[in-house]
């Protein structure tokens, strides 16, 4: 994969000959993006935070009007479905994001050497990354069914029962939905690492080598302390996304057996969209907006984000 | 090249036809490629166990695609197009197919356009609230977009654009935007300012210089994020289910969320819609792949 001429060119150097330019000329080039950002995006979500101070709920409208906190109150102490789905929220988002750093990190390195079939090797591995949602379920859907699905041919060759769905089982369909997940998000993370792998510059494994460190020291010495804030920003990324993304929960198990399932935004997007209730699903978005920028925090203070690489 | 590095360093420098660069380390012969000497079988079985796990499935989609009804066949053969024809005509995937493309394309040049105001208005320029809107940017990656349905809706009601695919354009190109501002910002910083200058200085206009001289080095870039808002569009259905309740203006993941909460599942109908779903995206991500990685690694990541 040869660098093109526009990854060859060096970095900027801040020019003090910049042509004067009309004052105005970058606030028109800005103002597309804002304006579309300020009407559906600030709009949307101020409207959210004023909405979770109301009751709103388009079924029972003599009710509308003022609520102070008492939505607040309600998802704390009252709500039992609040505790459980972030719960389930968490386990997911953390058990994501990890099998598909770990997975993505070693595949990575393995398409990132010089082998023979290296292009189309990484075309497939990578291809899932183009369908995902819906497209990622109906695929999954189509294995895991009880009838002619994967279980079938396996129980065909004597492993397992006939009739076996590990959707609908309880015990199975949280690593039956985290494989599905799996297959579509760990080429994410490949993708990214492999990026960044590029620009390991090679001297130091020759260096590294002349001193007599094995591929394993090289990696934790070398190549790990390179990848450290891709890895960071990539986990982070995916971790807020993994949260807030619904579709593929939403359409392989909708949140079953016995809301089993169900994240704390598919709970909201059921209170919100079926219940109606929308004075108290925007307070349950309000509550998982501050959990969520928190843990963003934490995490990048932890993880000390551009901090010295020693 | 063992003659070479018995010398002492000083001697080597002197001879810089060799292609050794001065702070190069010394090599010893037989380590010369350790770093890079895995072992094949360390490459190919990890990999080859991978590429079950992600050809399989797809595999799987096929086989239920083309064989006909009832048959437990493991390969594809017999084949037929029942399924196929059924989908394409009975279960308006035509119709599906078409709008999917429309909102595709169009929130793909939407989300390059303006992303590319912003990004070289980022790149280029100081002013006042560049602070405030980087930050905006960032902020609203931690927004839940399915969260933003209710209020969405409303204000699509009021403008009168529900059942319209206008608003899943508008609301899909909004949700690209952030991060596609944020790389094309990192792609136009990487082209150096004085290409631009020089052409100013040659008479172009600042946008004719733009066209000429910063569009093309752009390329990869552009391609990695026209190609990631046209796959995110195609592939999302929230927006699509939400604001398209008439059944001719529906999109493809709509369709096929249809079909698997249909009562009693037709499979061979789903895979069928599947892979009609799956063609697009799997011919653009052909096309694109080579240029993700150097789009990425452009210094993307880093901003």
């Amino acid at each position: 994969m040869a660098p093109t001429a526009a990854v060859a060119t060096p970095p900027p150097k801040e020019s003090r000959r910049r042509r004067a330019s009309p004052r105005r000329l970058p606030y028109l080039l800005i103002a597309p993006a804002g304006l579309l950002m300020l009407g559906f995006i600030a709009y949307p979500v101020l409207s959210v935070f004023y909405y979770s101070l109301q009751n709103y709920n388009v079924t029972k409208p003599w009710r509308n009007g003022f609520a102070g906190l008492d939505n607040f109150r309600r998802v704390f102490t009252e709500d039992d479905q609040f505790w459980p789905t972030l719960g389930f929220s968490a386990q997911w988002v953390v058990t994501q994001v990890t099998l598909q750093l770990l997975l993505g990190l070693a595949l990575a390195l393995i398409v990132n050497q010089t082998f023979i079939g290296r292009g189309i090797s990484r075309a497939m591995v990578f291809s899932p990354w183009a369908v995902s949602g819906v497209l990622t379920s109906t695929i999954w859907i189509l294995l895991y069914n009880s009838s002619t699905g994967f279980s079938r041919y396996l129980a065909d060759a004597g492993i397992g029962e006939y009739g076996t769905s590990v959707l609908s089982d309880t015990g199975t369909v949280f690593w039956a939905a985290t494989v599905t997940e799996l297959w579509r998000g760990v080429p994410f993370f490949a993708i990214l690492i492999l990026a960044d792998l590029q620009s390991v510059s090679k001297e130091l494994y020759e260096a590294a080598s002349v001193d007599g460190a094995g591929r394993l020291r090289q990696f934790f010495h070398i190549t790990l302390p390179h990848l450290r804030d891709a890895i960071i920003l990539a986990t982070l990324l995916r971790g807020v996304w993994e949260f807030n993304n619904v579709d593929l929960l939403y359409t392989l198990t909708g949140g079953g057996p016995a809301g089993e399932t169900t994240t704390l935004p598919l709970y909201v997007a059921n209170t919100g969209i079926e219940g109606h209730d929308f004075g108290y699903a925007s307070a349950l978005t309000t509550v998982a907006f501050v959990i969520l920028l928190f843990c963003s925090i934490v995490y990048l203070r932890l993880s000390k984000f551009g901090g010295d690489r020693t | 090249m063992t003659a070479l590095l018995t010398e002492k360093n000083g001697t080597a420098r002197r001879s810089p036809a060799h292609g050794s660069p001065p702070s190069s380390p010394r090599r010893r012969p037989g380590r010369e490629r350790a770093f890079d000497d895995v072992p094949r079988w360390q490459i190919y079985l990890p990999l080859g166990l991978y590429l079950l796990f992600t050809l399989i499935p797809f595999y799987w989609m096929l086989l239920f695609a083309v064989r006909p009804a009832g048959s437990t066949s493991l390969v594809p053969w017999p084949m037929t197009g029942a399924h196929f024809s059924k989908v394409w005509n009975e279960r308006s995937f035509a119709v599906f197919f078409q709008n999917s493309m429309i909102v595709g394309v169009a929130t793909l040049v939407a989300t390059t356009l303006v992303a590319l105001a912003g990004g070289y208005a980022l790149a280029r320029f100081d002013f006042r609230i560049k602070g405030a809107f980087m930050l905006a940017l960032l902020c609203s990656q931690f927004i839940p977009g399915a969260l933003m349905l209710v209020p969405l809706f409303e204000i699509f009601r009021n403008l009168q654009m529900i059942n319209s695919l206008g608003s899943v354009v508008i609301a899909e190109t909004v949700f690209q935007l952030p991060l596609s501002i944020i790389l094309i910002s990192g792609f136009i910083k990487n082209v150096p300012v004085s290409l631009e200058e020089a052409a100013w200085v040659d008479g172009c206009s600042r946008f004719t210089a733009f066209r000429t001289v910063v569009l093309p080095l752009l390329r990869p870039g552009l391609i990695a994020v026209g190609s990631f808002a046209f796959v995110h569009s195609w592939n999302h259905f929230l927006f699509a289910l939400m604001f398209l309740s008439e059944q001719d203006k529906q999109t493809i993941p709509v369709g096929l969320n249809t079909l698997i909460g249909a009562d009693s599942v037709d499979l061979g109908a789903l895979a069928a819609g599947g892979v009609i779903a799956a063609v697009p995206v799997v011919i653009v991500f052909a096309f694109i792949q080579k240029w993700l990685i150097t789009g990425f690694s452009a210094g993307a990541v880093k901003g």
